[in-house]
């Protein structure tokens, strides 16, 4: 057995699984427009809900199936979201809150997945919201939304957002700017959540994994201390099921949030 | 003191924050128990809120390790 667990231990540690390696080499001029492991992933989410969605609506009957449930129950989840927290004019953005939560929650899920052992580290268990650059760019993705619908919507009305009514006229030279600053750290802080949560708690992970191989790996009486980060990793891992639900739930409501700020921005 | 100790100084001292993030999360957690003690049946309505609230303030503290994460690797 002691063979066994070394030679499962060649891993470099905790970070290694987020590293970005290319799958199909491209390049495009001087540009790396390879395949990695992060598309193969992202790829590998939309095509998996994408199967489940058509898969569960195919018979669309009136007295739904188990799969059609399913499927009819995340879609009033977030239907009943956007309803609450934008209004009826929040119907126009349902697909994009839908899209946004269950890329989020598969793509957090996917890294709770274990690899196939001994597969080439390019097919690893790989979780593409754990990079900053995956998930500032849904950020800025959903404030751009926010800003172009609340532009089209109000026109510089909009920037009412900035100028709440019915304050001592003192105020006025402070709060406008404070409420920009604010408005400037959304995208920042819905991109910056979702990656620290996603990075935090993966790390943690393959940390306490780590510890487990090297308490093995130590030999004699110690062994049986490796009980404790085996428990320790069954209840992170437990945690992290829990965290990456909550995070896509949390950035679905956060955009919700924003978007009704524009929708909304008239009333200020 | 060179580079490399600083790097590490510097980490250990981005973790602090993590206890505002403890207290936080205590207060959370501890407000909506004595809310569901006094009014068990309206307790299911505000759960969401609380996970919101739990998720947001989880943001703050982890906010301090990315700073150490930054400092460490980034420099």
């Amino acid at each position: 057995m002691m063979h066994l667990v070394s030679g499962l231990a060649n891993a470099e540690g905790p970070m290694e699984q987020f590293k970005v390696l290319p799958i199909i080499p491209l390049t495009l001029g001087d540009i790396d427009i390879s395949f990695t492991n992060s598309a193969l992933w992202m790829t590998i989410g939309v095509t998996a809900i994408s199967i489940f969605f058509f898969a569960a609506t195919r018979r669309g009957a009136l007295v739904p199936g188990r799969l059609q449930s399913m499927a009819e129950i995340i879609h009033e989840f977030v239907a009943d979201l956007v309803r609450d927290t934008i209004g009826s004019d929040g119907r126009k953005f349902f697909p994009y809150v839908f899209t946004l939560f269950l890329f989020i929650l598969v793509a957090n899920l996917f890294g709770l997945l274990p690899s196939v052992p001994g597969a080439p580290e390019k097919f690893h268990t790989f979780t593409p919201t754990s990079h900053i650059i995956v998930t500032l760019a849904l950020a800025f993705t959903t404030i751009t939304i926010v800003i172009v619908y609340g532009i089209a919507k109000h026109g510089f009305g909009f920037l009412k957002l900035f100028w709440p009514s019915g304050l001592p006229w003192y105020m006025y030279s402070v709060i406008p700017i404070i409420e920009f600053i604010s408005f400037c750290s959304r995208p920042l802080s819905l991109g910056i959540r979702l990656f620290a949560n996603m990075l935090a708690g993966h790390l943690i992970l393959k940390l306490f994994a780590g510890f487990i191989i090297s308490l093995l790996s130590a030999g004699g009486a110690v062994m049986i201390l490796s009980l404790a980060p085996f428990l320790g990793s069954v209840a992170i891992f437990l945690l992290e099921l829990l965290i990456a639900a909550l995070q896509a739930y949390v950035f679905a409501i956060l955009t919700c949030i924003y978007l009704s700020d524009a929708a909304h921005a008239g009333d200020h | 003191m060179d580079a490399e100790a600083a790097k590490l100084i510097g980490a250990g001292l981005a973790s602090i924050p993590l206890a505002g993030a403890g207290v936080g999360l205590g207060l959370i957690f501890g407000n909506f128990l004595s809310g569901a003690f006094r009014n068990p049946s309206a307790a299911a309505a505000n759960q969401q809120t609380m996970l919101l609230g739990f998720a947001l303030t989880e943001f703050t503290g982890l906010l301090g390790f990315v700073i150490a994460m930054i400092i460490l690797y980034a420099f």
